[in-house]
């Protein structure tokens, strides 16, 4: 077993700040999701609330050097909340020519620059698109603090014990960064040596040499290698509420939310879905709880998919399938089937930057109208969207609940970003989350497959077996109450209001919309919906320090919307919608209510900066 | 001893539904409903436990008139539905009933991999070359040179073979048979009820309306006996009016050729047994046509394999009983956790 070596610098010699945002930048080989991940996991054990940004490239092995082949890893982490990954950076590591002219835009000024010299040789220089090497010559970097190390150099000699060939030897640079990055932030590396003693398990040679790696280049900070300004900095511990934390990604906390749900519906998991970016981690989860009893079936297309999960609903199993916006749009003609025969189903759809192909690992939030308005005919269906990392959890409990109680397929959107960002979360106790068990009918009495109930007008859920019950379902309208086919006009009329006023009737069993920050009434309210929660919520709490009257809502519910948000709304003095679409929420908040909303939009492929956001606030404000 | 009073017997008329059917006044359909139905009333089979499935068409209004569980579905999506079914719970036992639009064209790709997955229902699939409901246009199984509303001038792409595409797909059951045999179809669909695994059934059914008599060449009565050959597991290939014509391979070829028991010195030994279990044996009886060969009808292929759904559970459960049912609180504390 190898051991942490160097001693911690005393706190008392670190320049304090709130908070920090750090982007490991490289090529898809040089390991930067792996080093954000052991950052982040450090940063959380140090008690900093944090969120990251993973940004990867679409190409599974880009051609080495290239701009295209650029992964990185950005975290946020401070001793304050933390609502974002960050706007810009305060050190940048790059560990090619391509990592830093791509990245290095999203330094703040005075930024602090950390480069791999060694890594910028004239074939890497031209393949990133550089005619001269910019940390000797040229003033694109005078603007930054840049630290120029040959980390690769420095990596191969802390190594050379070990006997690896220079290959092998310099695929441990990421964690000779990471221990720099470590002493420059005041971080214990134990976890790390850890985990990395653990995952080489087998191969102790390779474990030792990333330790020693990890602790050379937290060598390097301690003795004073580093220029004399970067003395290193603290991060004290954030107020956080006590108790028992992890990390999740949107996707972790969807799975489980699934999961539970399931369970406190006492119903099984029937989980079907066919690969896609960025979704398929969904079924990667669920398929490794089989313990659970979790049944999990990769389809051969996107329709299979969905039509596995609504058989499996017919049968009496909650059917769940999940994509990304284009197999979002082969499933609709299935998703059409389980609205028309009244079937529990949920659809999660971790939305991606289109149409078409688009680009499959940037985000945006572009699918509402498919999800509210997308499929033939008047075919309503609740539409549901996560906020953050953690949300997911109840989000995904939400889904099941309606889908279960209404009968109804229900849409739970989600978004690349939140699939792959990870935030610190609370491990909710199971005890306060109260059961709602589905009751299949088993009474034969009067039993009528399309007969409703009072209350929710949803139809009984039969589960095929049950004796004396033997029914027909199908796509052709059907007779109200009988379920028989039935091409009579009035019925057509009557079954189509009953549609509607089922899926409208939800906005009765959800909550009141509440306000986030601010008052009703102020001089602006900014309605987000989805990952934009993090940036809009920072935003509007700067906005409000400097006395601007602003309010900040953030939909849950996004179909039916909630009852009392047409009132809201009326209130304020004006309604700013930021999505990062063409305008979708704020066509639908125009449509629905009259209201004078405008949208403030983006598709780049990125999250809302708070400054955008806070930009967009004051313009509104100040004119 | 108490006296058990013996459960009434379900007779055919148990299987039918108050609904009326509304297929064309003489389209195969109902000869074909006749037949599932008695097939299930001989076999006793509990219509709860049973689920008919089907996709759009005209035979997919079959789960209508079927007093058992029924889902009448979308386009081609049929088999996908089933195997959620199965996969929710493989208890049920699942018919899938469709045509040859809607399992070879839209949904070919479903059919196909329900086929190799091996998932355990019964696949009817009814096929009169033509697609009926949409008004006469040509199908996939279509002969070339089929004039329809779409191909006035006559179609030019050429057809797909069901039974080859199933067994091709990896299909572990492949029968054939036709509305009008009554006596045989019975038989035939018994045998794809008591496989376990995707049983698949290829019914030539006519289409009074949009293409009468397709089939007659091989289904005529006047032709039947000389252009069908009705395969039996273990026996000889033998057919013909006068049971004197048979299969047997060629010399050096990966052929089959008819000959004449009784001619060119060929003896009833010369002739091909039939084995139900010899996939490239089956392939070649599926490809035979008319009129240089008689239709090959009854189960061509059958050896069982596990099913899909089988196999599922199974793993779920031997993951359940190796790490313990599964303990929610210890999954959300699996991995790295800190106390605040």
């Amino acid at each position: 077993m190898s051991e942490v070596t160097a001693l911690e610098r005393p706190e008392e010699n670190r320049d304090e700040v709130e908070s920090a945002v750090v982007r490991f930048a490289g090529d898809s080989g040089d390991g930067m999701q792996l080093t954000g991940t052991q950052f982040t996991l450090t940063a959380a054990l140090a008690g900093n609330d944090l969120a990251t940004f993973p940004d990867f490239p679409a190409e599974i092995r880009a051609p080495a050097g290239t701009t295209f082949g650029v992964s990185a890893f950005q975290i946020n982490f401070g001793a304050r909340k933390i609502m974002t990954s960050g706007d810009d950076l305060d050190v940048l590591v790059v560990m090619n020519p391509a990592a830093l002219i791509t990245n290095l835009s999203d330094v703040k000024l005075g930024g602090i620059v950390i480069a791999d010299t060694g890594a910028f040789s004239d074939r890497h220089l031209s393949k990133a698109g550089y005619t001269e090497n910019p940390l000797e010559t040229g003033d694109s970097l005078d603007k930054y603090r840049v630290i120029k190390i040959d980390m690769s150099r420095l990596t191969v000699e802390a190594v050379k014990e070990f006997g690896l060939s220079n290959k092998e030897a310099l695929r441990s640079k990421n964690m000779w960064a990471l221990g720099l990055i470590y002493w420059m932030y005041g971080r214990r590396r134990q976890a790390s040596v850890d985990w990395l003693n653990n995952k080489f398990a087998k191969n102790a040679d390779i474990a030792a040499a990333n330790i020693a790696a990890l602790n050379a280049g937290h060598a390097f900070g301690e003795t004073a290698e580093m220029p004399a300004e970067i003395g290193g900095y603290s991060i004290p511990p954030a107020q956080i509420e006590p108790g028992l934390y992890r990390t999740v990604t949107g996707t972790d906390s969807i799975a489980l939310g699934l999961l539970k749900g399931t369970q406190l519906a006492k119903v099984g998991l029937t989980f079907c879905s066919y690969p896609i970016t960025p979704a398929s981690a969904l079924l990667h989860q669920l398929a490794a709880m089989k313990e659970f009893g979790v049944i999990t079936f990769q389809a051969e297309d996107e329709i299979a998919a969905v039509g596995a999960a609504i058989g499996a609903s017919y049968a009496g199993s909650l059917g769940i399938t999940s994509s990304s916006g284009p197999g979002i749009a082969l499933k609709m003609e299935a998703i059409g089937l389980a609205i028309a025969t009244e079937l529990p189903l949920i659809i999660v759809n971790s939305q991606r930057a289109g149409p078409s192909t688009g680009l499959p690992t940037k985000t945006e939030q572009s699918d509402l109208y498919q999800a509210v308005f997308g499929r033939n005919a008047d075919a309503p269906m609740p539409v549901i969207s996560v906020s953050s990392s953690t949300d997911g959890f109840d989000v995904a409990i939400e889904a099941v609940r309606l889908a279960t109680k209404f009968m109804t397929p229900v849409m739970l959107l989600t978004d690349g970003y939140l699939a792959n960002a990870s935030e610190p979360w609370l491990i909710p106790d199971m005890s306060t989350y109260e059961p709602f068990e589905v009751e299949f009918r088993t009474d034969p009495e009067d039993f009528a497959p399309f007969a409703r109930d009072d209350d929710t007008l949803a139809r009984p859920w039969v589960k095929p077996g049950t004796p004396q019950l033997a029914h027909r379902i199908g796509g052709i309208e059907r007779a109200d109450g009988s379920g028989h086919i039935s091409y009579a006009p009035e019925n057509h009329q009557r079954m189509t209001d009953l549609r509607a006023a089922k899926i409208d009737g939800i906005a009765n069993d959800i909550p009141e919309q509440e306000i986030d920050q601010g008052d009703a009434g102020d001089d602006l309210v900014v309605v987000g919906w989805g990952s934009t929660y993090g940036p809009i919520n920072r935003a509007v709490s700067n906005m409000r320090l400097e006395g601007l009257k602003v309010a900040h809502i953030h939909l849950r519910y996004i179909w039916p919307l909630p009852r009392n948000l047409g009132d809201l709304l009326q209130g304020f003095g004006q309604v700013l919608v930021p999505e990062m679409n063409n305008g979708q929420l704020v066509t639908l908040l125009r449509a629905q209510y009259l209201v004078p909303a405008e949208g403030f939009n983006k598709v780049n492929g990125k999250p809302f900066l708070i400054n955008e956001l806070e930009g967009a606030i004051r313009g509104r404000l100040e004119n | 001893m108490n006296v058990q009073t013996p459960p009434e017997k379900l007779t055919a008329k148990d299987f039918a539904t108050d609904q009326e059917v509304r297929w064309c006044p003489g389209c195969g359909d109902y000869a074909i409903l006749k037949a599932v139905q008695r097939t299930l009333a001989d076999m006793q089979v509990d219509p709860e436990q049973t689920v008919f499935v089907s996709g759009i068409g005209c035979a997919a209004r079959f789960p209508y008139y079927m007093e058992t569980y029924g889902f009448h579905t979308i386009h081609g999506r049929s088999p996908t539905i089933a195997t959620g079914v199965k996969l929710a719970n493989p208890e049920l036992d699942v018919w899938v009933v469709g045509g040859d639009g809607d399992m070879l064209s839209i949904g070919g790709n479903h059919t196909m991999h329900a086929l190799r997955r091996n998932v355990d229902m019964q696949i009817l699939l009814f096929n009169n070359e033509i697609y009926g409901l949409t008004k006469g246009q040509y199908s996939p199984t279509s002969q070339t040179g089929t004039r329809s509303p779409s191909t006035p001038y006559g179609s030019v792409d050429r057809p797909v073979s069901a039974a080859q595409f199933a067994l091709g797909a990896g299909g572990r059951f492949i029968a054939r048979s036709a509305d009008i045999l009554q006596k045989h179809l019975p038989v035939v669909l018994q045998r794809a009820y008591e496989n376990k695994g995707a049983s698949f059934v290829e019914i030539f059914q006519n289409c009074i309306v949009y293409n009468d008599a397709v089939f007659s060449h091989f289904t005529e009565k006047k032709v039947a006996s000389d252009m069908q050959i009705h395969v039996e597991h273990g026996k000889p290939l033998i057919f013909g009016a006068e049971s004197n014509k048979g299969l047997r391979m060629k010399k050096d070829l990966l052929e089959l050729e008819v000959v004449t028991i009784g001619e060119d010195g060929v003896t009833e030994g010369d002739i091909l047994l039939h084995d139900e279990t010899n996939r490239p044996a089956a392939m070649l009886l599926a490809s035979m046509q008319p009129p240089a060969f008689p239709v090959a009808l009854g189960v061509l292929y059958c050896d069982p394999a596990p099913t899909y759904d089988g196999a599922v559970h199974d793993q779920v459960n031997a993951i359940k009983g190796d790490k313990g049912e599964g303990d929610f609180d210890k999954l959300l504390r699996r991995g790295h956790t800190w106390e605040v």
